[in-house]
This record gives C-alpha cells, structure tokens and sequence, in this order.
C-alpha cells in the first residue's frame, strides 16, 4: 500500500540524516578550547596522569576514528558513560525522560486543546473584537522570550501572589514510581493531595511551554479554516439549510485539521526547544536541562546522548504526522 | 524603485504592519543614537556598588541592576547588540541558504536531493539545541553567537527557495526560456529569483524575529556576550538572583526583546499579505 | 405576469448591492420575476449580469458585503427577506427550496463519503422529519430516530435508482472523487429531490460538465421535475440548454430583468434588442458570427435607465431616462422597453 511504502521510505531516510547529525554535533563537541579530561583528571593530576586518562577514554585516537568507534557502540545501543554523573548515559536519559514527556504532553494538551477551537473562532468572527483579540495574542505569544515570560510567571503567581510553587515537580516525597509520570502515578496511588500538588508544580512549565505552541496553533487553524471556509462544499452544506455550527465543526474543522495536523510536527520542535530553556529556568528534572548542563560541563557522551535523542524523536514525530495526515486525507484531497 | 515605494504604501495602511514598521525604525533610531538618548551614557560599563538595585526613578527611569548601572541606558545599548546579532546572523543564514536553495531546486537530482538530506540534518533538532552546543564550543562571544545562529539558521532559507524552485521549474514561462537556449544562469537570475524574493523577504523579517529571541536565550543561558555587555538576555540572567525584590531589572530588558520580535513579526505578516496573499501559508513556522 | 396568489416565487423590485473598495456595485436594479408551482423557468444573461446573485438573494446566502437596497421576495407568500435566519435555515432552505450547485467537482466534501453526506441532508430535511427531534447544541447531540433513518435509506435507495446511479448500496459508500462530474451532478439532482421540496434553484448546473452529459443531464432533470410537478429556476448563459428544458425563459441584463416569455415565443419572436441580439450571436452554418458592440458595464457606475442603451441600436432619450416600464405583450410575454423590436424593425 501506499502508506506503507512511505514509511518506509521515511524510516530509511531517518539513519543517514541521524548519522549525519551525530557527525556534525561529535565534531562540534569534540573541537574545544578548554580540555575536559584535565577537568576530570583534577586539578592535581599530573600531566602523564592525564594522558593516560585521556587514553583509557579512548580520546587520544584520531577524530575520524572516535566517530566510527561512536556508530559501532551505537549499534549496540550503548550511549556511552557520561563523564559528568558516571553513569552510562541511557540510564540518565531513561530516568529523567518521564519529566520531559510529562512536561511535553501537558503542553500539547493547553496549545493543541485551547489552540484548535481558537483558531477556528478566530476565523469565525475574522475581523471583529474576537479575531483582532486572538490574533494580538497569537502575534504575541511568539514574540515573547520563553525565559523571561518563565520569571514572569515566577515572579507573579510564585513570589507575589504565592498561589503555585516556584520549581521541581512536587514538594516533598514523590508518589510511588509506577510509570515515573507524577500525575499518573499519584492518580493510580490514589492520593489526592499529592496529585493537587503535582498538579499545582506542572502547571506553570507547561503554560510557559506551551504558550508559543499555542499561538502557532491559533494562527495555523484560524489559517485553515478560513481558506476551507471558502470552498464550494461550504456554500452547498449553508445552501441546503445544515446547520452552521455542524458545518463548521464537524465538516470545515476537520478538512483544516489535515493541514493543522502538518503543524504538530512543527509544534513538537517548538516544545522541544523550549524545554530546554524552561526546564532550566523551573528546575525541572527533565532530559532538557540534563542537556544543558552536559554542555557546559563538556560531557561529551552525554551531549551525543541527547542529540541521538532528540533526532530520534523528531524523526518519529514527524513519521507520525506523515502517517496521520495520510490516514486523515484518504486521497490527498485537501489543501 | 517604484515597486519598493508601492509596497511600502500598501504595508503603512495596514495597521499592525505599520505599527511592526514603527517599531523597527524605533529600534534602528535607538542603537544608533544611544550615545545622545542615555540619561546615563557612560555608566553603561562600569560599576557603581552604591546605586545597585534602586527601583525606577527620575534619575533612574528602568532603575539600576547589581552593578549600579543604569538599566535604561543599558537597554539602549543593548539595542545595537541585538540589530548586529540579528542582521548579521540573518544576513549570513540568506548568503548561504539562497544560493543552495537555488541549486538544490534547479537541479532535481542527487545533487539537489542531497543538500535538501544535508539541510535537514541542520533541522533533524531544534536550532536552539545546535547553537547551544556551537556557541559554547566556542566560547560566549557576540561574535560566536551570530556564527552559531547563522548556520543553524541557513536551512530555513534553502528549504524555502528550494520548494519555490521547484514549483517554478514547471512552469510554463520557465519552460520557454529554456526552449529557447537563454542559459541557466540568466533564467536563473532573472526570472527565478525575482519571484521567489517575495516569500525569501518576508522569511528574513520573521527570522529575524526567532534569531533575536534564540540569541536572547543564549545570552540568558550564559552563552552569549560576556559581562559588562548590555546584552538583554544576560541582563534578564542577571536579574533572576535579586527576584522579586528587584523585580523592574528583569521586566524591562524582555520588555524589550518582546517590543523589538513583535515588531519584526508585525512587519513580517504585513509583508507577506502585500507582497505575494499566494504564498503557501502552511510552509511557514519559524 | 399571472395575477398575484397564484405565484409560489415572486420576486417584486429587488435591489440589491454590495459594497467593495473600489464603490458600491449596484448588482440588481429593480428585478422582477415569478413563478408558478411546476413550472421550469430559464433565468438567462452573460457572466455578470446579477443572475447567481439573485439565486443566491433568494437562498438568502449572500456575501456578507451585500446589501438589501428594496424590493421583496415571496415565497408562497411571505417574504423571505423578512424572515428570522433561524425560520430561512429550518424551514426554507433544503427543504422547501433546494439546490442545485454549478460545481459538482467542489461541492462535495472530499473526506467524508457520499452516502454520509446524504444522509446528513436526509437527517435534517427529510420529508419524515418532526419538529420533536429537535436541534440539539448547534446541530450536535440531536437525535435521528433509527425507524425514520431506515425509511429515509430506503428512499435516498431509490432517489439514486432514479437518477441512474447504479447500486447504490455500494454507491453510498463511495467517496466523492470515485465519481465523474456527471454522476456527481446526478447526486446533487437527488439530494434536491430527496426533501421534496417546491422549488429548485439550480445554478448553471451543466456548465461545468462535457456536452455530451450536459443534454443527458438535463433532460433527467426536467423528467423528475415534472413528475413531481416541482418548480425549477435555473440559471444559464447558454441559450441552448435553456431552450431544452424550460417552459418560460426571462433575460437579464446588468442586473435588469429585459423580457420575459414562453420558450417558443421567446425563440421565434423576440423582442428586445439584446434577446435579439443574443440569439443573433449563437453560431449558425453559412453565417459569420455575430456579436454585440460594446462591453457589459461596471456596476459601480452602471449607465442609467435602460442598462443597455449604450450598446443598443435604437437608443433614444428616453432609454437614458427611466428605465422602460413592463410592456406586456400578451401570452406571458413582457417586455421593458421602450422600442420593443418588431420582427426586425424597431417599433
């Protein structure tokens, strides 16, 4: 079938362009001033005490040969040992993952859950109040620096009015780890006031990351449904007496849908560069600020880890859309 | 000329594009006269312990950060760091990006297809992600940051002209330029790349927008020029110990990143409504 | 025109414009029309010339830059320019006026299938449908009753089988681009039909489809219509498709009703310079091809009184005055003129 074939197409593509990636960030990270072996040796480690940990690191040998060696480990899926905690890097990826996805979905959830039926309002009453107030918004929500709209939020709702905490994800002891995701977890515990207060801790990272997201959102939907608004099908549906709000939510939206379905993949970029700033910025223990931090520190394998990550994630995402807009438009019939 | 000076009408009617317009010629005004505008030019770089942290005055109009430096006249100068950072960052991303976008669409084959592969590797992470790791490989410089930028930023410009290219390839005028011997370069020049300027422009002013806000992000992140500059994201950086008390030397330099990526946002839907309402609306994002 | 109370649409002195940036177009200046119950009439005229807006007028579907300057338009009685939106969505439209688009291709929503679509014009304009059922939120949440669906299967079954679409078990599951522009037509004929409704407005409905269809396609719908004795407006440029199907044929021009008459007296007598002109032009073997002088009009600053005085021939000062009262010529036939051509010569 023809989907099918797509995948597989993608799936294909997605090794060289990851190859490719892991090349370029193994140069970058490997080209550097400052030497993170005499970091890790210490500050009294002689010079021969360095080299030979330099050796045993494997970092003396030529680049070209280090990149290979990486891919060869690669394969066995070993993401290497992080020189920062010591421990191999799949095992930090893995423990701090749940955070970031939970971070990730709960924006997901605001941009795409509030954004969609916006967009289409926008659209709606295009140029009255409603439109001019969403578009301002929407304009707005991607001017504004994630970070500083972060302290912001910070400032006004932790510090000033102290209605939600002001980082990490819970206060106090964390619900028993069923699927490392706190909200689920404390659902499942059945402890409410912990859920309250895992609840009360996601709430400010997620609106911060979810904000740009959501004014894509909007623009795109308010986008889409105006051009499907314009379509012969529309004036037919209106023509033959269907009721206007069936004919815009359930027959227009979902012809726009298939073009806002492309933005998902844009979306999942926008939250996932944010993450690294806003995680940084609220404590939050997830795979962004790990990223962060391992490039300050030069943690080689660390950073490698996540840029393996993150392409990865990426390349599904975007598969994913590929598989959804295919599924949704049965002929290619859309916009 | 007269194409430059029409457009430029149509954009001053509508109002959000001229207001994005305003903003711009305020901030190009502001870096290049913020030796005369400062209240306080000289205390921009130095250090004054016994004015640190006083709330917003007559004296001080944004109020003073830890070092006793006049926040406003910081801001100014500020100014010229982000319109440096942003034109030359951008600028660079268009030398580089146009150019492939143009061979890669031209030619359909593996050459095109392979530097369409190359570029998305650039995009296979968000670009804040690369320049990250680029800018701190190098070291925090204004100069770093702009290269980290810039070549995270070039496939944005070569997906577009390549997608523009492509489309145009088929075309029927394009066709008969070719039927009728006239060489690559001259249909090249003359016929492809008039029509793709249009989605190409009103990229730059929105990619000027996100590059200011990544770079802000970098300064924020530690990454960016280092201290004393007035760069508006370290200034936020700076600012996080002393919160909430000192609550104004944060608030006014994101005040500013937001005023100045708003405007080049403003000014970028303006000119994508009156140079070309066509243009694909679904292959924009960044 | 027939006396008054006979009518089912009576279209009385419509003024309509719509604004735009470049000034108010003055689209329909003073239209008059009626139509009795079974009836086909043929509304006639260039690109231009206010007939889709007119359509569209009556459907109460224009642009939201349209303004209702004057006139009325009664459907069996009462005007529909004066009735609440939610009565024209309920009542009227698709269900006692129905319609018929001119883009087959378009009309139809790609993602959903036809029999989908179908039912969803069933489930709220079917002839079985109670008032109880009510609207729900906006048209969700409300309810189709599983014994009136099944009925109303049965009927849409045998709808299709009458305007030749085979099978239509597996037809209904077809989505819209399985079809040709001609059989896609043919469903739009049914779900008009479907609701049993008075009236049919069908907007240049062959236009867009080849000409070998183009006769086929009339002819089905003339067929069905007469059986159930429902009125058809249809709209046309095309002189011949409107001799093929209609009864009773009225020209406009510029946004002006010029004649009105019964098709054969329309073709071998007609009155108006621009009807005659207009059937001069169609091609004939042994003849050069005719045309008219001149070009239609802007409509922000259309030319007064009679529209076409400056193309016409015999314009006189008082063309250029008011615009020509009906002359009524007898035997249905009216005109608005003030030298109504006789056989070549003007009057």
């Amino acid at each position: 079938m023809r989907i099918l074939a797509l995948l597989l197409v993608r799936v294909a593509w997605l090794i060289p362009t990851l190859a490719g990636l892991i090349a370029i960030v193994f140069v970058i990270s490997r080209v550097i001033p400052s030497d993170p072996v005499a970091l890790l040796a210490g500050e009294t480690a002689s010079r021969a005490q360095i080299e030979l940990l330099r050796q045993k690191l494997g970092l003396d040998r030529p680049l070209p040969v280090q990149l290979a060696g990486y891919y060869r480990q690669l394969m066995t899926g070993d993401l290497g040992t992080s020189l920062f905690t010591t421990r191999p890097v799949w095992d930090d990826l893995s423990a701090r993952l749940p955070a970031t996805i939970e971070l990730t979905v709960a924006a997901m959830i605001v941009s795409v859950g509030l954004g969609i039926p916006l967009g289409v309002i926008a659209a709606l009453y295009r140029n009255r109040a409603a439109d001019h107030v969403l578009r301002i918004v929407s304009v707005a929500g991607l001017a504004v620096a994630s970070f500083w709209l972060a302290l912001m939020l910070q400032l006004f709702f932790a510090m000033d009015l102290g209605w939600l905490p002001l980082q990490a994800r819970i206060t106090g002891f964390p619900p028993p780890p069923i699927t490392g995701f706190y909200v689920i977890d404390a659902l499942v515990e059945g402890n409410f006031p912990r859920l309250g207060n895992v609840l009360a801790h996601l709430t400010l990272p997620a609106l911060t990351l979810a904000f740009p997201a959501l004014a894509t959102v909007v623009r795109f939907t308010r986008a889409g449904v105006l051009e499907t608004l314009q379509r012969p099908f529309v004036a037919y549906q209106r023509a033959m007496g269907i009721p206007a709000g069936l004919i815009v939510w359930k027959y227009v939206l979902r012809n726009s849908l298939v073009s806002t379905v492309t933005q998902i993949g844009l979306l999942f970029g926008i939250l996932l560069a944010g993450a690294v700033v806003i995680e940084t910025v609220f404590q939050w223990p997830g795979i962004g600020a790990y990223a962060f931090e391992a490039i300050l520190h030069s943690d080689y394998a660390a950073v490698m880890g996540f840029t393996v990550y993150a392409g990865v994630v990426f390349g599904l995402v975007n598969l994913m859309v590929d598989i959804c807009h295919a599924l949704l438009d049965p002929r290619g019939a859309s916009a | 000329m007269r194409a430059v000076r029409d457009i430029l009408a149509k954009l001053v009617r509508d109002p959000s594009a001229a207001v994005g317009l305003a903003i711009i010629f305020l901030l190009i005004a502001v870096a290049v006269l913020a030796p005369v505008l400062a209240t306080h030019p000289d205390a921009v770089w130095d250090m004054n312990p016994r004015q640190r942290l006083l709330p917003p005055s007559e004296t001080y109009v944004f109020g003073t950060d830890r070092m006793g430096a006049d926040i406003y006249s910081r801001i100014l100068f500020g100014a010229r760091i982000t319109l440096i950072i942003a034109i030359v960052a951008v600028g660079a991303a268009l030398l580089i990006g146009v150019p492939i976008g143009l061979v890669s669409g031209w030619r359909g084959n593996w050459l095109g297809e392979g530097l369409m592969r190359v570029s998305d590797i650039f995009l296979a992470v968000p670009q804040i992600v690369l320049a990250i790791a680029i800018s701190q490989t190098l070291g925090p410089s204004i100069e770093n940051v702009i290269l980290a930028l810039s070549v995270t930023y070039w496939p944005w410009f070569t997906r577009l002209v390549h997608a523009e290219v492509r489309s145009l390839r088929n075309e029927t005028f394009i066709e008969a330029a070719i039927a009728l011997g006239v060489p690559t370069w001259r249909i090249v020049l003359l016929h492809v790349l008039p029509n793709v300027a249009s989605p190409i422009i009103v990229r730059t002013s929105i990619g000027m927008g996100f590059t200011i806000l990544t770079a802000s992000a970098l300064g924020f992140l530690g990454l960016g020029a280092p201290p004393p500059a007035p760069e508006w994201g370290r200034m936020i950086s700076e600012s996080r110990e002393f919160l909430p008390e000192a609550w104004w030397s944060a608030l006014a330099p994101g005040l500013a990143i937001f005023l100045v990526v708003m405007g080049f946002n403003l000014l970028g839907d303006g000119l994508r409504d009156v140079l070309d309402p066509r243009i694909r609306r679904a292959t924009t994002g960044r | 025109m027939p006396p008054p109370g006979d009518n089912l649409l009576e279209v009385e002195n419509l003024r309509v414009s719509f604004s735009t940036e470049a000034g108010t177009a003055k689209v329909l200046d003073g239209v008059n029309l009626a139509l009795q119950p079974g009836e086909i009439v043929g509304l006639v005229g260039e690109s231009g010339c206010g007939k889709t807006t007119l359509a569209n007028a009556i459907l109460g579907i224009l642009a939201r830059n349209a303004r209702h300057e004057a006139g009325a338009i009664r459907f069996g009685g009462e005007d529909l320019l004066a009735m609440s939106q939610r009565r024209i969505e309920t009542e009227v439209r698709g269900r006692r006026i129905a319609f018929i688009p001119q883009d087959p291709y378009g009309s139809f929503n790609p993602l959903f299938t036809v029999g989908a679509q179908i039912m969803e014009v069933m489930k709220w304009k079917s002839p079985l449908r109670k008032v109880s059922e009510g609207r729900g939120l906006a048209g969700f949440f409300s309810r189709y009753p599983r014994a009136r669906r099944r009925e109303d299967m049965a009927r849409v079954a045998e709808m299709l089988r009458a305007v030749q679409i085979p099978d239509p078990a597996v037809a209904t599951a077809k989505l819209p681009h399985e079809f040709s522009g001609g059989q896609r037509q043919r469903l739009m004929i049914a779900l008009a039909l479907l609701p049993s409704p008075q009236l049919v407005i069908a907007d240049e409905p062959t236009t867009a489809l080849d000409v070998t269809i183009q006769a086929q396609i009339l002819k089905l719908l003339k067929k069905l219509a007469k059986e159930s004795g429902i009125s058809v407006l249809f709209t046309t440029h095309d002189l011949g498709t409107a001799y093929e199907i209609c009864d009773r044929i009225c020209v406009m021009y510029a946004g002006q009703e010029v004649e009105t008459a019964p098709v054969e007296e329309f073709f071998r007598r007609p009155r108006h310079p621009y009807t005659v002109r207009l059937l001069e032009s169609l091609p004939r073997p042994g003849r050069p091809l005719a045309g008219i002088g001149g070009e239609i009009p802007a409509l922000i600053a259309p030319p007064s009184g009679c529209r076409f005085h400056p193309r016409c021939a015999f314009a006189a000062d008082a063309c250029r005055g008011l615009r020509p009262p009906v002359t009524v010529i007898g035997g249905g036939h009216d005109v608005r003129c003030y030298h109504p051509v006789v056989e070549g010569a003007p009057a």
